[in-house]
């Protein structure tokens, strides 16, 4: 396990040394801020219009503001995990660096171990940055923290698994755009996927639903925790990772 | 060379080390269509400092690979100060350093921090590590940049910091893939100059299609081309041998299924205008030899008629088609030149 650590670390390095973390960090400070003003200034009116009618309306700032921002955020997921995972084997392939590894005492697993930690430490960092805004409602009102909690779970969740596809892709070429924009083209796959479940109840469409990563995150921005949501993304974590293991197998025997 | 079973078979055979760091067997490589490299042989000794040369394509990199455990062999088999490069490969990579054509570095990486990331991935810990990592920095004369990022480094100083990971965790082998590539001549010297001061510790294979540089530091020389091995041999006799030699390539056989080779190379070194015989191998009471002559002697008619008369069969004559002198040739270019195509 230190071995994977070693690697770790070497990736925050390359994160955080290069503009790709800030560049992130910044884009997604951007767009979290926007969805949370939006959805603010969505509640607001509605309190307004209930107190000019009269009619007094269940005001819930989790259901109102946590639950829109945690659902959008989870969307903005798709589009930035490719950014984050396309150079991880793709630009060692095509540096060379990949030969100093495999010719180094360290294993495969080792190797995508601290590799996708690395990756899914940087969307932590990143979901962080989205709390800022979380924050600001702990200052002027009482949100229930436990679905808030159980959302981020979600969506790193969401991240970890999406994540461990980008890694597999990574390993299949050495150039990191196709990298990136094959993992962005899986993860928008997965996404619509779920569209399919607004006008069918069939069986088939169940299924194509129940592939979709946002049909799982669904439940968690309510702040409920399914075991068949937990398995789905522990799930699709493993076969990412099996199949990077894998691929860099084929690497050294194909060549 | 002990072959593996006098190894093992008795207790006292257990304390004895091969003498051997590296021996190669059969070793074949398949890549899709073509042969990368097909049915090499060749035994290295500790200690020793052996050129890898042939023309570009003919095969060093993938052998130096297989030596890595990084490709996997077709065919034949790869060992490693013992160590089989397919069942132990981690045994293997921990007893190796490797300098692939392209060094392979982190441009966003400091040139200590780089060190210590490398020698973290060799397994050495501690306060081991900041020790091993200022030595080979000394060693390699790339101390005065330690805190340099090396995407800024020149070309010489990126290939020190190249030989420097490789020998991080003193390696007992160090492979060295085309180390002066792309140098310019000050930093070729200065290369070669390094390389030397290694070898005592370490046993070194280097891959080059540059002759001289084989002969500025290599005691022994192992010539490829096309996959397929040349020639193994010293230098020096390797120069005297290629001064205006011919090859002729013959197989013997015999009827009743009987031939002493050695009788049959005495016989054919018998034959007028021999200078060499070389004993290549045997299959079912076949022999292959390789028969060299001075140039222009035309030896084909009396060594045909001297093994019809000793009552052998002659299944095959003809001039080596991978003649030495040919690849000689095209590894005499001129260093200069090549250079500049680099």
């Amino acid at each position: 396990m230190y071995n994977a650590l070693v690697i770790f670390k070497k990736e925050m390095n390359g994160y955080f040394r290069s503009p790709i973390a800030y560049g992130l960090m910044a884009f997604f400070a951007l767009i979290a801020g926007w969805f949370f003003y939006v959805a603010v200034a969505i509640f607001v009116q509605r309190g307004m219009e209930g107190q000019m009618t009269g009619r007094q309306m269940p005001m819930d700032v989790n259901e109102w503001v946590i639950r829109p921002v945690l659902s959008n955020l989870s969307v903005v997921g798709l589009f930035m995990i490719p950014m984050v995972t396309m150079r991880l084997f793709a630009e060692e392939k095509r540096s060379g660096t990949y030969e100093l590894l495999a010719t180094s005492p360290i294993r495969d697993y080792e190797i995508i171990w601290g590799k996708w930690l690395a990756a899914l430490a940087l969307w932590a960092v990143l979901l962080a940055v989205s709390l800022l805004n979380i924050g600001i409602l702990f200052m002027y009102g009482k949100p229930d923290w436990k679905p808030l909690l159980v959302g981020y779970l979600g969506l790193l969740l969401q991240g970890g698994c999406l994540l461990a596809i980008g890694t597999f892709i990574s390993t299949t070429t050495r150039n990191q755009i196709v990298a990136g924009v094959a993992t962005f083209a899986i993860c928008l796959l997965l996404w619509i996927l779920e569209w399919v479940s607004a006008y069918e109840t069939a069986a088939w469409a169940k299924v194509i639903s129940y592939m979709s990563v946002l049909t799982h995150f669904e439940p968690f921005s309510k702040g409920v925790i399914d075991t068949k949501d937990l398995i789905y993304y522990l799930s699709m974590i493993f076969l990412g990772l099996f199949l990077t293991k894998r691929a860099l197998e084929s690497v050294r025997w194909r060549a | 060379m002990f072959r593996t079973g006098s190894r093992a078979a008795y207790g006292f055979a257990v304390a004895l080390v091969p003498t051997h760091m590296i021996k190669v067997e059969g070793l074949t490589k398949r890549y899709d269509r073509h042969v990368a490299v097909d049915n090499i042989s060749f035994e290295i000794t500790k200690g020793e400092i052996v050129g890898f040369l042939g023309p570009n394509g003919a095969g060093k990199t993938t052998t130096m690979r297989v030596l890595t455990s990084f490709l996997p062999p077709t065919s034949g088999s790869a060992n490693v100060a013992g160590y089989d490069v397919v069942e132990n490969p981690m045994e293997v990579k921990r007893r190796i350093g490797y300098l692939p054509e392209t060094p392979p570095l982190y441009p966003e990486m400091e040139v200590g921090e780089y060190l210590t990331f490398v020698g973290q991935l060799k397994g050495i810990r501690g306060p081991e590590l900041a020790k091993r990592v200022d030595e080979v920095a000394g060693r390699c004369a790339v101390k005065d940049v330690k805190n340099k990022l090396i995407a800024k480094l020149s070309k010489g100083y990126r290939q020190r910091v190249g030989l420097a990971q490789a020998i991080i965790h003193n390696p007992d082998v160090l492979i060295l893939d085309e180390p002066t590539s792309g140098l310019d001549p000050k930093q070729i010297i200065e290369t070669r100059e390094l390389i030397e001061s290694l070898a005592g510790d370490h046993t070194i294979i280097l891959s080059t299609h540059i002759l001289p540089e084989v002969e500025a530091i290599c005691k022994k020389v192992i010539i490829i081309a096309r996959g397929k091995l040349v020639a193994t041999d010293t230098v020096e006799n390797l120069t005297a041998r290629l001064r205006g030699v011919e090859t002729v390539a013959i197989e013997i056989g015999s009827r009743d299924g009987e031939l002493d080779s050695a009788a049959a190379q005495t016989k054919l070194e018998q034959v007028a205008g021999v200078s060499r015989v070389v004993h290549k191998d045997a299959k079912n009471a076949r022999h292959r030899f390789e028969v060299e002559s001075l140039q222009g002697r035309n030896i084909r008619g009396d060594l045909a008629r001297a093994i019809v008369e000793a009552g052998w069969d002659l299944n095959e004559l003809h001039t080596a088609a991978l003649s030495l002198e040919e690849i000689f040739l095209q590894l005499t270019t001129p260093e200069q030149e090549v250079a500049k195509h680099v």
